[in-house]
């Protein structure tokens, strides 16, 4: 019944079904929730979007004002003054652009202002690597943004939209990053189901009826705060982002209804029993660790994918309520954190999350797919089999493996 | 510029910069923001770049501003000024915002002549209709007096020390001005705190532009910690600066050059005092030989004939 509600709904929404990359399906989304401010400067494998969104606004079909910045701490530091004026903004970068950004990424979060910015992960310099991973997004992860990692350009398109309405609610006001693969995703093409317009829009109602600069009603925004306040202003920023996520999680829920689809804060893939997890985020590790669950489930192995999809704030319930009777779980990261006890920085954060329920476990930091390194379903299968090894044996590696590493320690 | 002032009696008494705010006594940016935000009225946005003001006068839970005032890093004060304005246009363009505020920038010379410089290079390049005042104390003040790109030959500051092998700042101070008429755009000038009508009116005939384009105005503004004078000394250092010929008042309006009283008439060299009295008021110059100060007065007098050489193409 469930699901032929669903269909019905997804029947009366859906406008159009397109062939979209991932960039592509951000700029669809952009468009179609109205956006009022674009400021944008090309860098790989971002370009695409913000390529499209000049399109858009070049053919009259968004009434935006874009501003084609001269850095990408110009697009976010334009983005800020426009959302400080009360305009609905966006901005995109990836890898480099991120880390020009940094300095004004805590800013945005610090002045609690409704930013959206997409952001298809890419390999940091140097050497330079223009391809995917997750290290970009590793660095921004404590600069107190919201931040979500989509797995198919469908799922982009509709996280942009939910990212709107996260983003301008008056009981969070932060920004919020939509990341997913660079390449993988950005330049892979699927089919993307575009909605009528005017359900988004009304998903997305602006809200004006927040800080921002009127000279009918002046404010000052961007103080200097001494000892004495710092830290109570910087807490409330802290207490927004863990308190989002009710908010988040009600926003999906919403969505799901509006829109007939099934999304939550972490995707649970045959995890209901499953003694073997992968923990993933984005879109290859995810689609590999699932087929690899399969063929695992073929051999007789029970086992799951725990996809993250709401990093920021960390989905610490979701994760520990999918893997607690878990007998071994690895943790896939396609980034590093160099010069910790262990290099996986999503594996710290799920042992923190199991640790803060007192629960211990079999738990693996696997590394893989660094700046595209080609991950196999084979290397995720082996995964599966290893896990059950450690779970009958007791013995895990106490250290992180880095996989399809050569001349390395796989 | 239009003469929207003529005496001090016709700028309005309405104040938008709050007393008690923290700069030092007899500082040169405070005047100058003062003057501004006077001209300006209350239908101004004012994005301000981190250095002096930008510390002493938002101070949690204390603003001296009423008008709105953004302040978001050092750097990108025009890029965040570019949101603001473009936010203004559009959100007006849909019906959302029914409003004409107009866009001011405040930013000193590191936010400007240095660390700010590509975003207002940007800014001016992609034309948006934003007023940017930059408040000259040619040093980073607020960090304790280190030497920026609008920082004048041989002046000590603590990065350009008087030592026994270099005497103060070894490089000439940047033309911003050139820099931004490079650009192209529809109005820049110069201005002085000791000039506050003719400040005031190009304030208000920079405003009056920005429907066409963006708008620069360079003020000079001392400093007396910085520059090594007592405070009650200011304006009358200020007025120094452009009557020795070192700082003066011209226009940039639509291609035309124009020089205005009392730089107007210092392409005489005599009509110019002797750039000894701006110099010997100052601790920060107090170092300077003979040869030091001839030097100086032979850049000035460069100076001069390139402007004269600007008036002749563009006056």
């Amino acid at each position: 019944m469930a699901i032929a509600k669903a269909l019905s709904v997804r029947e009366e929404v859906v406008k159009e079904r397109l062939g979209l990359t991932s960039n592509y399906a951000a700029a669809y989304a952009v468009k179609s929730v109205d956006v009022d401010v674009i400021a944008a400067y090309p860098i790989t494998p971002q370009t695409t979007i913000i390529e499209k969104l000049a399109e858009f606004v070049a053919n009259g079909e968004i009434d935006a004002e874009y501003i084609p910045v001269e850095s990408e701490h110009s697009a976010l530091s334009a983005v800020v003054g426009a959302a400080a004026t009360g305009a609905r903004v966006f901005t995109a970068t990836s890898a480099q652009g991120l880390e020009f950004m940094h300095e004004v990424l805590y800013i945005a979060s610090g002045l609690r202002l409704p930013i959206v910015m997409a952001v298809p992960g890419r390999a940091l310099s140097a050497p330079i690597s223009i391809h995917g991973d997750y290290q970009d997004i590793m660095s921004a992860r404590d600069s107190g943004w919201i931040v979500m990692i989509a797995s198919s350009a469908q799922e982009v398109y509709d996280s942009i939209i939910m990212a709107y309405r996260i983003a301008e609610d008056s009981r969070v006001l932060l920004p919020v990053m939509v990341s997913y693969d660079g390449f993988l995703m950005s330049h892979t093409t699927e089919p993307v189901e575009i909605y009528h317009e005017d359900y988004v829009r009304k998903f997305t109602p602006r809200n004006l009826n927040r800080h921002r600069l009127d000279p009918r009603k002046p404010i000052t925004i961007g103080v200097i705060a001494s000892p004495d306040w710092y830290y109570e202003i910087k807490y409330q920023v802290i207490n927004a982002l863990k308190e989002s996520k009710s908010m988040i999680k009600e926003v999906h829920d919403e969505f799901n209804k509006t829109f007939g689809t099934n999304y939550d804060i972490v995707e649970r893939y045959m995890i209901d029993d499953a003694d073997y997890v992968l923990i993933t985020y984005g879109g290859a590790s995810s689609g590999n660790a699932k087929e690899a669950a399969i063929r695992a489930r073929e051999k007789g192995l029970r086992a799951g994918v725990l996809r993250i999809r709401l990093f920021r704030p960390f989905p610490t319930d979701e994760v520990v309520n999918a893997i607690k009777d878990a007998k071994a779980v690895a943790v896939i990261d396609r980034a590093l954190s160099p010069g910790n006890t262990y290099e996986g920085p999503v594996f710290n954060d799920v042992v923190s999350a199991l640790y803060s329920r007192g629960i211990d476990k079999p738990i693996i930091s696997v590394i893989h797919g660094i700046s595209q390194r080609t991950m196999l379903v084979d290397d995720f299968y082996n995964l599966y089999k290893t896990l059950d090894e450690y779970a009958r044996t007791g013995e895990y590696p106490r250290k992180t493996i880095f996989m399809g590493l050569r001349g390395g320690e796989a | 510029m239009k003469m929207y002032f003529r005496t001090i009696k016709d700028l309005p008494l309405d104040e938008y910069y709050g007393p008690g705010q923290l700069t030092c006594a007899g500082c040169g940016p405070s005047i100058a923001v003062r003057w501004l935000l006077k001209a300006a009225g209350s239908d101004v946005i004012v994005v301000n770049a981190t250095g002096c003001i930008e510390v002493t006068t938002t101070s949690y839970p204390y603003t001296a501003w009423s008008v709105p005032y953004l302040h978001v890093a050092f750097e990108n004060s025009a890029a965040a000024a570019s949101g603001v304005e473009s936010a203004l246009k559009v959100l007006r363009r849909k019906g959302i915002l029914d409003t004409k505020a107009k866009v001011m920038v405040i930013a000193g010379d590191g936010g400007t002549y240095d660390i700010g410089l590509q975003a207002l290079s940007g800014m001016l390049e992609r034309g948006h209709g934003v007023l940017y005042v930059l408040y000259d104390n040619e040093a980073y003040m607020n960090t304790g007096i280190q030497r920026s790109g609008g920082t004048p030959h041989f002046a000590w500051t603590t990065t350009s020390p008087v030592g026994s092998k270099l005497r103060g700042k070894v490089q000439r101070k940047k033309d911003i001005m050139s820099i931004v008429i490079g650009h192209h755009i529809p109005y820049a000038a110069t201005a002085n705190i000791a000039y506050p009508i003719d400040l005031a009116n190009k304030v208000k005939t920079a405003l009056d532009y920005l429907d066409e384009g963006p708008a620069f105005i360079h003020v000079l503004a001392p400093c007396p910690p910085g520059w090594r004078y007592p405070e009650e000394m200011t304006v009358e250092i200020a007025r120094l600066a452009t009557e020795t010929g070192y700082f003066p008042l011209y226009e940039w309006d639509h291609g035309r050059i124009r020089f205005n009283p009392p730089s107007n008439a210092h392409f005489d060299k005599s009509r110019r005092k002797p750039i000894i009295e701006y110099l010997k008021r100052q601790g920060r110059f107090a170092h300077l030989t003979e040869e030091d100060i001839k030097e100086i007065e032979k850049e000035i007098d460069e100076y001069w004939d390139y402007l004269a050489r600007l008036a002749k193409a563009f006056g």
